[in-house]
C-alpha cells in the first residue's frame, strides 16, 4: 500500500508536466523501482552483465589460449601467472573458465529463448481460443511434462548425438509446458477482463487483442520465468557435459572441466572447484534476480 | 473417492501408451543408422545382422513391430539387454532399490530440514535468523548438485577422511549421496514453506485461534501448518518422481548402481533395449506417483472434490 502513495504524489507531478509520463509510470517503472531498491539484486545483475561480457571477450581478457597444452606447467596450483591454476595437461584453468562460459551462456540463453518463442504462441492460442486448440495443446503440454527431467533430455541427447545444437533444442524442448501453461494461465485471466472485452467490441481482431492487450500481461511473470529458465538450463547443459555428453572436448565447457577434475581431487583441487565455483555464481545471480524480479512484481500473478 | 482413483488411472494409461509410443519412435523411426547394425557391432558379419534383424523382428513393417513391441511391454518383456545379457526388466529390478532407497532418504531428510528452517523462518520473519538463512537457502537452491558432490567428496572423504569416497555396502556410503540430493530438496522446501506460511499466519482463522488464547505454538503446528502442507505434497511428489529416474548424476558420482546409472551407462553402450527399458520404467514411475500425489491431495485438503 505504502508503494500505491508513492505512485501517486509521482503522478501528480507527472500530469502536471505531460500526458505522456503518467502513462509511461505504469507497471514497469513501477517494478523497475521495487527492483533497484534490491540491492543484493543489483548486484546480481551487474554479475551477470560482468560474466557475459568476461566470456564474450574471453579471448582478448586472457593471456593464455585455452586449448594450449604446456606440459611444463602440469596441475600447477593458484599462482600469479595462472589465477586458477592449470590443469593436467597444462591449460590455464582461467581462460579455460571464461571460454567454457560461451558455450554454458549459450546453452542457457538459446534454449529458453527457443522455448519461449514456440510456447508463448501456443499459450496464448491456447487461452484465447479455448475449446479444442485449447485441449490439443496441453495435452501435448502434460505428455512433455510427464516425462521426468534430466534423463530424457540426456536420453534424447545421447540418441541424437550431443552436438551443441541438439543439446540446445533437447533442452527447450522439455521447456515448452512451463512457459506454455503459464501463457495460457494469465491469457484466462486477462480474457475476461474490461479492456478486453471492450476492444473486441470496437472490433479489433483476435491478433491484435493476443499481442497488443494480452501479452503485454504475459510479459512480468514471463521475464521471470525466464531467468528461473536460464538458470535451470545453465545446471541441465552443464550436467550434460559433467556425464560426458556434452559438447567434445577439447572445447572449453564449464561441466566437462568438472569432470575432468574428478580424477584430480586428490592432488589439484583447483580443477573441479572453480569451474563449479563459476556455475553456481551464475545460477545464483540469476536466481537472486528472478526472484527480486518476483518480488517487484505483483506476487498474485503467481499463485493462479 | 474410489471412482476417482479409477478415473484418474485411466487417464494415466493412454499418457504412457503415449511415451512408449514416442520412445519406440526415436528408437526405429528417427534415429540414423540400422539397430540390428548397431547392436551387431561394427565388425559383424551380413549374416549375423540379418540374424540379429530377424530376432528383434526388424525386418517385418514398422506397424506390425509396434504392436509386438506393445504386447511384450504390456508382458513386462522389455527385451533383453545387449551389455547385460539379460532380460532387461531383471537389470533394472536389481538396481531399482538402490534408487529407491536413495530418493526416500534424501526426500524426507531434504524436506523435514526444509520444513524446519521454513517455519522457523516464517515465524521469525525479518530478524537476523531470518535474512541468513533466505541466504543460504538460496545458496543450497542454486548449486548444482554435480559439483556440491564432488565439494563434499573434496572436504569429507579426501580431506577429513570421515566418509568413503564412492561404493555402496555400509550407510557411511549413503551420507553424502543423500546430503547432496537432500540439501537442493531442502532449499526448495524452506522457500515454500516459508512463503506458504508467512500467508496463513496472516489468516483469518489463524487469527481467531490466537484471539480464543491458544499458545503461538499450538497455532502454528495445528493449524498453520496444516494448510501449509498443501503446496508442499505437490513439490515432494515430483521430486519423488523425478528423483526416482534423475539421481543419474549423484549415482555417477559416487558411485552408486542405480537406475540413473544404468541409463548413462546404456546410453554410452547404445544398448538400445536398456535404454527403452529405463526410460519406460522412469516415465511410468513419474506418472504414478504423480497419481499418488493427487489422491493424497483430497485425504489432506477436504475442500478439493473431485466430483
Amino acid at each position: 500500500m505504502a508503494e500505491n502513495t508513492n505512485t501517486l504524489s509521482n503522478n501528480t507531478v507527472a500530469i502536471q508536466t505531460a500526458e505522456i509520463s503518467v502513462r509511461k509510470d505504469g507497471l514497469y517503472s513501477k517494478v523497475i523501482r521495487e527492483f533497484t531498491s534490491n540491492r543484493v539484486a543489483v548486484i546480481a545483475l551487474i554479475g551477470i552483465f560482468l560474466i557475459i561480457l568476461s566470456s564474450a571477450f574471453a579471448t582478448q581478457l586472457t593471456p593464455y589460449d585455452p586449448l594450449e597444452r604446456d606440459a611444463q606447467v602440469r596441475l600447477q596450483g593458484p599462482s600469479q601467472l595462472h589465477p586458477m591454476g592449470t590443469d593436467s595437461l597444462g591449460r590455464d584453468i582461467l581462460s579455460r573458465v571464461l571460454h567454457g562460459g560461451q558455450i554454458s551462456l549459450q546453452v542457457g540463453f538459446l534454449s529458453i529463448a527457443i522455448s519461449v518463442v514456440i510456447s508463448v504462441p501456443l499459450g496464448l492460442i491456447a487461452g484465447y481460443a479455448g475449446g479444442k486448440a485449447d485441449n490439443v495443446i496441453m495435452r501435448v503440454m502434460d505428455v512433455i511434462l510427464a516425462f521426468p527431467g534430466l534423463i530424457l533430455i540426456i536420453w534424447l541427447v545421447g540418441l541424437l548425438g550431443s552436438d551443441l545444437i541438439n543439446i540446445i533444442l533437447a533442452i527447450a524442448f522439455f521447456s515448452l509446458p512451463n512457459y506454455a501453461r503459464m501463457t495460457r494461465g494469465v491469457t484466462l485471466s486477462i480474457r475476461e477482463m474490461e479492456y478486453v472485452i471492450a476492444a473486441r467490441s470496437m472490433g479489433a481482431g483476435p491478433l491484435r487483442i493476443l499481442f497488443i492487450h494480452i501479452l503485454p500481461g504475459v510479459m512480468g511473470p514471463l521475464i521471470v520465468l525466464t531467468t528461473l529458465g536460464v538458470s535451470g538450463a545453465i545446471i541441465t547443459g552443464a550436467s550434460l557435459s559433467f556425464l560426458g555428453l556434452g559438447v567434445s572436448p577439447p572445447t572449453p565447457e564449464w561441466g566437462s572441466m568438472l569432470a575432468d577434475g574428478r580424477g584430480f581431487l586428490r592432488n589439484a583441487w583447483w580443477i573441479s572447484v572453480f569451474p563449479g565455483m563459476t556455475i553456481t555464481l551464475v545460477v545464483l545471480a540469476l536466481n537472486v534476480v528472478g526472484d527480486a524480479l518476483r518480488d517487484a512484481l505483483d506476487p498474485n500473478v503467481f499463485s493462479s | 473417492m474410489s471412482k476417482y482413483i479409477i478415473r484418474r488411472t485411466a487417464v494415466a494409461i493412454p499418457l504412457i501408451l503415449a511415451i512408449a509410443t514416442i520412445v519406440f519412435v526415436m528408437l526405429r523411426v528417427a534415429l540414423p543408422g540400422d539397430p540390428a547394425k548397431i547392436l551387431a557391432g561394427d565388425r559383424a558379419s551380413p549374416e549375423l545382422i540379418e540374424q540379429i534383424r530377424e530376432n528383434l523382428g526388424l525386418d517385418r513393417p514398422v506397424p506390425e513391430q509396434y504392436a509386438i513391441f506393445l504386447l511384450n511391454a504390456v508382458q513386462g518383456d522389455l527385451g533383453r539387454s545387449v551389455k547385460f545379457r539379460e532380460p532387461v526388466l531383471g537389470v533394472i529390478a536389481k538396481a531399482f532399490p538402490f534408487t529407491v532407497l536413495l530418493t526416500l532418504l534424501s526426500v524426507s531428510v531434504g524436506t523435514v530440514l526444509g520444513l524446519i528452517v521454513g517455519i522457523v523462518t516464517a515465524v521469525k520473519r525479518g530478524t537476523w535468523v531470518d535474512n541468513i538463512s533466505i541466504v543460504f537457502v538460496v545458496f543450497f537452491y542454486s548449486i548444482p548438485t554435480f559439483w556440491l558432490g564432488l565439494m563434499l567428496i573434496l572436504i569429507f572423504a579426501v580431506g577429513l577422511r570421515w566418509l568413503p569416497v564412492q561404493g555402496t555396502g555400509t550407510w557411511q556410503h549413503f551420507v553424502m549421496p543423500v546430503i547432496t540430493l537432500g540439501i537442493g530438496q531442502a532449499a526448495l522446501i524452506a522457500r515454500l514453506t516459508r512463503s506458504s506460511m508467512i500467508e496463513i499466519l496472516g489468516a483469518h482463522y489463524v487469527q481467531t485461534a490466537r484471539a480464543k488464547g491458544l499458545r503461538e505454538r499450538w497455532v502454528i503446528l495445528r493449524h498453520a501448518l496444516r494448510n501449509t502442507l498443501i503446496p508442499i505434497i505437490t513439490v515432494v511428489g515430483i521430486s519423488i518422481g523425478s528423483l526416482l529416474g534423475g539421481a543419474v548424476i549423484t549415482e555417477n558420482i559416487f558411485g552408486l548402481p542405480g537406475v540413473g546409472r544404468l541409463a548413462i551407462e546404456a546410453i554410452h553402450n547404445r544398448d538400445y533395449p536398456m535404454i527403452q527399458g529405463t526410460v519406460l520404467l522412469v516415465a511410468t514411475a513419474f506418472i504414478f506417483v504423480n497419481l499418488v500425489v493427487d489422491v493424497i491431495y483430497v485425504y489432506v485438503d477436504p475442500r478439493i472434490r473431485y466430483e
